[in-house]
């Protein structure tokens, strides 16, 4: 089975990211990382290829810094990764990533297409859905299981009150969440392989797109600090206090 | 001069970093309350080549160097030195002495689940009569019908009674030396073997979740090839084990050390006396200065120790400065940091508690300080106080 995960090297992930120019995250010049969202992916990604022999190829998009965070994901295991570059890309929205990123999976014929449900510093979520739409596959999102059908994967689809079961034909995109796998660490054997792993380095132009393609056709106008979350509830036991949190609960639809 | 490690040391070291945070951290409390060996995480640590790492693939190891083992060692002992010293205990005293002395057919036979972590091996030198005078041992071992006989008892022995101690290497007498002196010699007694009797663990002022026994020997037989490469060689063979077993120490060391700091660093920041964060006081500043070079001077001096081993180049008077240095530092900086933390910091469960009762062994185990101390005289060529 030939299987993609996307990966994204993002900035410190367990930080706040700075917001540079253009209200966009600054990239260059910061430490950046394997988006831990990612990791999920990537070890579906390596559990799939082990029970079917097959092989596992990383894509990514992002600036030259992004080489480590892919290695990364090489030094967990796979064969092989894509890292498309280019200062024509700093800036790209969603719909531009999603065409850079369809056309690098392109270049080979795939099964299945892993990514995380969204990437923990843009957040759009929209992204492995256009991918899908671009490669004119199937997609399946949210899975929080999967197991392989003959030509086909069956998944739980990870929903506000439970799940759904859903059966997808491949090729497709799917996005999982993080209760799909726990993702391994790497030893020590993996981070030395991973450097002698294929690692190809990308432009646009070697996927044969134009500037026009991926140009953003969005901006931001404004960044805003979140809003502070409320207190929470507190609840004084007067002899009801459970049922009173079973209320609760039961009104966040949570039991 | 080259102070950069390599990228892959790098990735390596944080790879090691997350496991400690992630999954020993939340687990530490527990293990130093209950004392129970961590069997679960000893296993994951296996999973990921941490037994095996300066063992040649051929056994089943990871290919790395000492370096690279006190990079794993260091950055265990930040969060759990139980943890870290199961691993030093388990590579340099269980499984090299085996690799470095062992037979192909040895090696074969005992290294790859010892270099997998699915077995840990340890080492008896210490009796109940003494540790720092070995060449006062009073074990013995007889050749007789085919098999050493071996009779006496070990004191203090590390991961010698857990669920997955495949044998330990037990030095003992096998007959006396031209020169009238004892002749001493290393031999392999697989767990389980009828007379070995391992005691009951110790209750340890530190150390909380490391498995240490008392063994005795009545009548234990193995058989011949047990022996440990060349009879007579025991007393130079445990040296040479003691020379990279104390760069692993000083790694331990160091990580309990910076784990002091940065323990102290978090809370001086956050804590306030007299409408000031603590930190903004000038005497916990020095404190936490102090603790800096203390840890800077360590680790320097330990990784120059590991780097010289893995040259090929002798480093056994580097080895003994920075065991020295680095587990003399790491005592005072555990002080100061319970000093840092007042009366939170005497409380159990705090980590700079633990750190405090788990620092003391540093200065005891495999050579004490004042042992350091007359072999790195000796070094200078002073005079010799036996002869
Ligand atoms: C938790 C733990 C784990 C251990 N694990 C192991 C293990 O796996 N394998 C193993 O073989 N041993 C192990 N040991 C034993 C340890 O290595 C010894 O305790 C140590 O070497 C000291 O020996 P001793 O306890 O007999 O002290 P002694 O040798 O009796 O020393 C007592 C004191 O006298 C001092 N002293 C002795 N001789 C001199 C001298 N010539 N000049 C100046 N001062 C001197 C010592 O420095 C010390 O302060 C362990 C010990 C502990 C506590």
């Amino acid at each position: 089975m030939k299987i993609v995960v996307l990966v994204k090297a993002v900035p410190n992930p367990t930080g706040t990211p700075e917001i540079g120019e253009g209200f966009r995250l600054k990239r260059e010049g910061v430490e950046l990382a394997l988006d831990p969202g990612d990791e999920y992916g990537v070890e579906l990604g390596l559990q799939l290829a082990e029970q079917t022999g097959g092989e596992v190829t990383y894509v990514s998009m992002g600036p030259a810094g992004a080489t480590a965070a892919v290695r990364r994901a090489l030094s967990m295991g796979g064969d092989r990764a894509v890292l498309v570059t280019d200062p024509a890309l700093a800036g790209a929205d969603a719909l531009a990533t999603a065409r850079v990123l369809a056309a690098a999976v392109g270049r080979q014929p795939f099964d299945l297409v892993i990514a995380g449900a969204e990437s923990t510093d843009g957040y759009t979520g929209t992204l492995p859905m256009a991918v899908a739409e671009l490669l004119g596959v199937a997609s399946a999102s949210f899975a929080r299981r999967v197991e392989l059908r003959d030509g086909a994967i069956r998944l739980e689809r990870q929903t506000a009150d439970g799940y759904d079961v859903v059966e997808c034909p491949l090729p497709a995109v799917l996005t999982v969440t993080a209760g799909v796998a726990s993702p391994r660490y790497p030893t020590l054997k993996g981070i030395m392989q991973a450097k002698q792993k294929p690692f190809e380095q990308l432009t646009v132009a070697d996927l044969g797109l134009s500037a026009e393609e991926v140009a953003a056709t969005q901006t931001v106008e404004r960044v805003d600090a979140a809003p502070e979350r409320g207190r929470g509830e507190l609840v004084q036991d007067a002899g009801d206090g459970a049922a009173r949190i079973a209320e609760f609960l039961a009104e966040a639809k949570v039991i | 001069m080259d102070f950069d490690l390599t990228e892959e040391q790098e990735s390596f070291r944080r790879t090691v970093r997350e496991f400690a945070e992630e999954v020993v951290r939340p687990r530490a409390v527990e293990f130093d309350r209950t004392g129970e060996f961590p069997l679960d995480i000893v296993r994951r640590m296996g999973e990921l080549g941490l037994f095996g790492i300066p063992f040649p693939e051929e056994w089943d190891g990871q290919g790395a160097d000492l370096t690279t083992l006190c990079l794993a060692i260091e950055e265990l002992g930040r969060v759990d030195s139980s943890v870290a010293i199961t691993l030093e205990a388990g590579v340099g005293l269980g499984a090299m002495p085996i690799f470095l002395f062992g037979t192909q057919e040895q090696k074969r036979r005992w290294l790859p689940p010892l270099c997998r972590g699915e077995a840990l091996g340890a080492f008896g030198l210490t009796e109940p009569g003494g540790g720092s005078d070995a060449g006062a041992t009073r074990t013995t071992a007889r050749l007789e019908g085919g098999e050493w006989v071996i009779d006496g008892s070990k004191a203090f022995i590390t991961n010698s009674g857990t669920a997955i101690t495949s044998l330990v290497i037990v030095t003992a007498v096998t007959g006396e030396r031209p020169d009238g002196r004892k002749e001493i010699s290393a031999i392999v007694v697989p767990a389980g073997t009828p007379g070995l009797t391992v005691g009951p663990s110790y209750r340890k002022l530190g150390w909380h979740a490391s498995d240490t026994h008392e063994l005795t020997f009545s009548n234990c037989r193995v058989p011949e090839d047990h022996l440990l490469g060349e009879r007579g060689k025991g007393f130079s063979q445990f040296l040479r084990i003691l020379d990279g077993g104390r760069v692993a120490i000083a790694a331990l060391a160091v990580g309990l050390t910076q784990g002091c700091l940065d323990e102290s660093v978090s809370y001086a920041r956050e804590r306030t006396a007299f409408g000031r964060p603590i930190g903004a006081f000038q005497a916990l500043q020095f404190k936490l200065a102090d603790m800096r070079v203390a840890v800077e001077t360590a680790r320097l001096a330990t990784y120059r120790a590991a780097w010289l081993r893995d040259r090929g180049r002798p480093f056994t008077a580097e080895a003994l400065i920075a065991k020295l240095h680095a587990s003399e530092v790491a005592v005072a900086a555990a002080r100061e940091a319970v000093q840092v933390h007042g009366g939170s910091g005497y409380i159990d469960d705090v980590p700079v508690a633990r750190f405090y009762r788990d620092a003391k062994i540093l200065e005891i185990g495999e050579g004490t300080s004042e042992i350091q101390r007359l072999l790195i005289a000796r070094d200078l060529g002073l005079p010799d106080a036996r002869s």
